[in-house]
């Protein structure tokens, strides 16, 4: 009896110091790696952000704003990044989220610039069926660039819907749950942009 | 150290004897999960090979010290702090690499081949012999999700090499092969979808049992293996 209970005092230690040692040496690689990392994460962050955006010269991620929480709700966003060059607001990039994809949440980040105009949509993720409804994604297709340049006004607020619907934008045939929940996102999201961005442009351009 | 009568008969038993996703079936959720293209397939496998070498040293290395009715929580132990350590080492200096891998590191802690090649030979062998059969044993599964990748890819979209463009920049875009014009826009979900890949790996093991009897009967006659017929695994 005094011999099992030795052993397994024994197997208990034998385990504490491994979980101790393994504990140390992933603390000691995060410790190491968590300057590099988090420079690594914001840099790809900025880099997906400049992708929807003209040229700038502000730190966007520190100069962001932080949507007040009905306004997120209506755009399925947190955030929202004011370019500015030469101290002037150009644009602004602002994440939206899609909720009625085809098999769960869309999300994008939209750029539009001062006049209302989109610079460029992108699709940070989703879980659309592979070679059907994912089409939406930049990586797979052009299809995100029929936004470029477009506004609420051009086209008409009424035709901001894919064609089948009567609205002015394409998709393919045989998905169109996908392309038609990514519009209606974007709508969502210019109609944020227009009713706030005299408020966002004052606030950022004092400074 | 080993010999290289040794060394040979670890690579051919990871390689092909007893190969990971052909003959001892293990780790077939990230199997089935990733090889919709050749891309992310060989991607993933890489990953598990660099964790199952340096996870095969470590066990080997350390296991004088563990008592063996504690190995199984060591072992584990050990592995999920070195997928750890391998994660956060490619995030840190690999950054590019890790964007497309980065999704699929996790999914090596749930690939229970690690794990059977801790408890099957790393705790009964030399730190070289085990990082060796961790090695081949990880490019062994390899090779599997590359062929399984470009039968699902060819199948399913016409396309090998597809998203090759993510792992070598928008440059490599062009290597991609259309076997069927792209302009078809020709797909068969089935292949793409998870089901494709049972039926794939299905298909893959079943030629891997008819090439091994073939080569079988020709070493011992046709009259020895008139008798054998079955190949299965219980």
């Amino acid at each position: 009896m005094k011999h099992a209970a030795a052993n397994s005092v024994r197997g208990a230690l034998t385990l504490l110091v491994f979980a101790l040692v393994f504990t140390a040496l992933m603390s000691g690689t995060w410790w190491l790696t968590r300057d590099i990392v988090a420079r690594n994460e914001q840099a790809s962050r900025v880099a997906l952000l400049a992708q929807v955006l003209p040229a700038f010269d502000n730190d966007l991620l520190a100069d962001a704003i932080v949507l007040p929480a009905a306004d997120a709700a209506r755009v399925g966003g947190e955030r929202v990044y004011p370019a500015r060059r030469n101290g002037r607001v150009v644009a602004f990039a602002i994440e939206a989220t899609a909720p009625d994809g085809y098999s769960g949440a869309i999300r994008l980040l939209v750029g539009v610039d001062r006049d209302g105009r989109v610079r460029g949509v992108r699709v940070i993720a989703h879980k659309e069926t592979p070679g059907l409804g994912d089409y939406i994604d930049a990586a797979k297709s052009t299809w995100s660039d029929q936004f470029d340049g477009k506004s609420l006004d051009r086209p008409a607020a009424s035709a901001w819907a894919v064609k089948k619907d009567g609205g002015a934008f394409d998709y393919m045939a045989g998905a169109t749950v996908s392309p038609r929940a990514v519009v209606k996102a974007m709508k969502r999201a210019l109609e944020l942009v227009r009713e706030q961005q005299a408020q966002w442009i004052a606030t950022k351009e004092q400074q | 150290m080993m010999d290289r009568q040794q060394a040979r008969e670890i690579a051919g038993n990871g390689l092909w004897r007893q190969n990971a996703g052909l003959v001892q079936i293990l780790g077939l959720c990230p199997v089935l999960v990733i090889s919709s293209n050749i891309v992310n397939g060989v991607s993933l496998g890489l990953a598990t090979s660099l964790v199952m070498l340096v996870s095969g040293a470590a066990v080997a290395a350390l296991r004088q010290f563990v008592p063996n009715e504690l190995r199984s929580p060591i072992f584990i132990l050990i592995i999920a702090a070195l997928v750890t350590v391998v994660d956060l080492m490619l995030n840190a200096y690999v950054h590019g690499l890790y964007l497309v891998l980065g999704i699929f590191i996790p999914l090596i802690t749930t690939n229970c081949i690690v794990l059977a090649r801790a408890e099957a030979f790393a705790s009964r062998n030399g730190v070289a012999q085990s990082a060796l059969d961790g090695l081949m044993m990880g490019l062994g599964l390899t090779g599997v999700l590359a062929v399984l990748g470009a039968l699902r890819e060819l199948i399913g979209h016409g396309t090998l090499l597809s998203g090759i463009d993510l792992v070598f920049g928008a440059a490599a875009a062009d290597w991609v092969i259309h076997v069927i014009p792209a302009e078809a826009h020709y797909q068969f979900l089935l292949a793409i979808l998870p089901p494709g890949a049972f039926f794939g790996l299905a298909f893959l093991i079943a030629g891997k049992s008819a090439l091994d009897r073939r080569a079988a009967r020709r070493v011992a006659g046709p009259e020895v293996m008139a008798g054998s017929t079955t190949v299965g695994r219980g």
